[in-house]
């Protein structure tokens, strides 16, 4: 019995979630192999064979696969998935897509965002924007689960060199989604779920020009910008911004919180930042019962004192 | 166009949940209980494509006890035109409740159905996509935009890496995200109404469903809080403290 992971990639690499995944996949203790689906990806399967742990990597190539549409990929993960006893792939929008769809052809269980893997039948994950941790037990014959990329540190590329072979794609029978576009926000800045350190902003910013305070600061710190749900609504910054229990979820080493009062569901993308520092003039503001470091006061006075003095 | 849309009743967003002391379960007793914000977005979304002209019913179901025939209420109140309640007792999981739905997908026929991308019970964020499986219909999830044209659709998807637009044909399963739309309030001559709307119920054994749960909760306990912080003065106490306390600048 060996453990699936499907692999999230970007360019010619696994992602970043991907490698944490991989971490994760490990305490499993047994065979890991890992299966990489594209138009062509010959080099993402070169980068996977070369982590230490990984056994084997599919390679499953078709044109149809040159952007990623879950129903795509769900027969032939669902085939190639049915002799595993576990399939894993990271909780991003990529894994959360998929991966119930391969459960739920397999007649399985999915567990999402799993924290921690206790022993290989019993998992915790949590739940209630992260309020509250659930150990859970799947007696399914196959564990199907998202892997929390921030609980697990992203596996090192090894020497080693894992066989790789092609599987052949089986082309879904019933009708998918087409791919129209993708506009992403072009940014120079660090990726938010990777950065080590992240500037974020929110409802106290009050409007978009104000924001450029956030940017500022975040290009003194060579940072990337967050952002809560209500700056988001407000458009100040795009959707991918987003921190907490319904956008993403990091872990810097130094979360920064400007203008943010600190509700629960946007705690559950930031708390377990290493260092969290709270600028918010609202004294019993929420925010402030977790920062390491509080400032009260006008962040449009403290922001640019912050911004002019930091370099230095 | 007839729209089915699922909906669950649980924990008011606005609440902070506590693990019973014998770390078996949160504790539910006296707390407010709502309907979940992503499927309020969609029961919203088709009311609105009602009001345009695309959709002609909207059918919303739930699966639950008795008690979440409120969150039923409250759908029909906003718009919606009957109610089906498939009644069990047990603790509802997204297998099952994907499983149930889609044996209600072959009784109804509906061209759309629409969920929220996720409870914030359990946060799990499979139902809609495991639907999609099940049934060979395409997926449209985390949507902030629907365009209905004649016999396709286009959505927008929020993603990690931004904002995805898929065409896909109909029938198809939907998941919104939050910022699809902004739900209504109910009126009070609505709520009235929506006593008078028909509701349904039904059970998993006559759908020919197993509802029982794959997943067992061992125990739950709340994450290990952080240590309180301090307050800093000033802008050059707080980069002091940074530098040389914390080193992380
Ligand atoms: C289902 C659901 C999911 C959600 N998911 C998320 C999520 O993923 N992420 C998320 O962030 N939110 C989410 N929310 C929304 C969340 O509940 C809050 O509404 C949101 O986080 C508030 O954003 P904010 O802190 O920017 O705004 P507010 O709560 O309005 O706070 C603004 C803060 O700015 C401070 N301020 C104002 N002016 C100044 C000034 N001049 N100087 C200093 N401080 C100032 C105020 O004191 C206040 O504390 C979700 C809500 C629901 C219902």
């Amino acid at each position: 019995m060996a453990l699936l992971l499907i692999a999230e990639h970007e360019k010619d690499t696994l992602s970043p979630a991907t490698l944490a995944t991989l971490t994760a996949a490990k305490e499993f203790s047994v065979p890991i192999h890992v299966v990489v689906m594209g138009s062509s990806v010959k080099k993402v399967a070169d980068d996977a064979a070369s982590h230490e742990g990984v056994e084997k990597v599919w390679c499953v190539e078709d044109p149809a696969l040159s952007y990623p549409i879950a129903e795509q990929m769900t027969k032939t993960l669902v085939e190639l998935g049915k002799s595993y006893e576990f399939i894993l792939a990271p909780s991003t929008t990529f894994g959360k897509n998929l991966l119930p769809r391969i459960a739920a052809l397999l007649g399985v269980a999915q567990l999402s965002d799993v924290i921690k893997i206790d022993d290989n039948k019993t998992f915790v994950r949590p739940i209630y924007a992260g309020n509250v941790l659930a150990t859970v037990r799947s007696d399914d014959p196959i564990k199907v689960m998202t892997i929390r990329p921030t609980a697990f540190d992203r596996a090192a590329p090894g020497a080693s060199k894992a066989s790789i072979e092609a599987y052949a794609f089986k082309k879904p029978e019933q009708p998918t989604a087409t791919f129209v576009k993708l506009e992403q926000s072009k940014s120079t800045r660090p990726e938010l779920t990777s950065a080590s350190i992240i500037v974020s902003g929110g409802r106290g910013l009050q409007n978009k020009e104000n924001f450029t305070l956030i940017e500022q600061l975040a290009d003194k710190l060579g940072a990337a910008i967050g952002a809560s749900r209500a700056a988001v609504d407000a458009g100040f910054v795009p959707n991918d911004y987003q921190v907490g229990q319904t956008g993403k979820v990091v872990a810097p080493s130094l979360y920064i919180a400007i203008g943010i009062s600190g509700a629960i569901q946007h705690l559950a993308g930031m708390k377990d930042s290493k260092v969290i520092v709270a600028i918010n003039k609202d004294p019993d503001a929420p925010i402030f019962q977790l920062a390491d470091y509080g400032l009260v006061g006008d962040l449009f006075t403290l922001v640019p004192e912050l911004i002019s003095k930091i370099g230095k | 166009m007839k729209v089915l849309v699922a909906v669950k009743r649980l924990v008011d967003y606005s609440v902070k949940v506590r693990v019973k002391a014998d770390h078996s379960g949160v504790d539910l007793a006296g707390v407010k209980m709502s309907l979940n914000p992503f499927d309020e977005i969609a029961v919203e979304e088709a009311v609105r494509l009602k009001e345009k002209g695309s959709a002609t019913e909207i059918v919303v179901v739930t699966i639950g006890d008795k008690s979440c025939q409120d969150s039923l209420r409250t759908a029909l109140a906003l718009g919606a035109d009957r109610a089906i309640h498939i009644e069990t007792s047990l603790e509802t999981q997204p297998l099952g409740v994907a499983q149930a739905l889609k044996a209600l997908v072959e009784r109804e026929s509906p061209e759309l159905v629409i969920l929220g991308k996720q409870a914030i019970d359990d946060d799990c964020n499979q139902t809609g996509q495991m639907l999609s499986a099940l049934l060979g219909w395409p997926q449209g999830t985390f949507i902030s935009k629907l365009t209905v044209k004649n016999k396709e659709i286009e959505v927008i998807r929020e993603v990690d890496g931004g904002l995805e637009t898929l065409q896909m044909p109909l029938p198809a399963v939907l998941t919104t995200d939050l910022r699809l739309n902004e739900p209504r309030y109910a009126t009070l001559p609505n709520i009235m109404k929506a006593k008078q709307k028909p509701l349904e119920i039904l059970t998993a054994e006559a759908l020919g469903v197993d509802l029982s749960p794959h997943l067992k909760t061992l125990s739950v306990s709340e994450p290990p809080g952080r240590k309180a912080g301090i307050k800093v003065e000033t802008v050059d106490q707080l980069i002091d403290k940074l530098r040389n306390e914390a080193k992380v600048i």
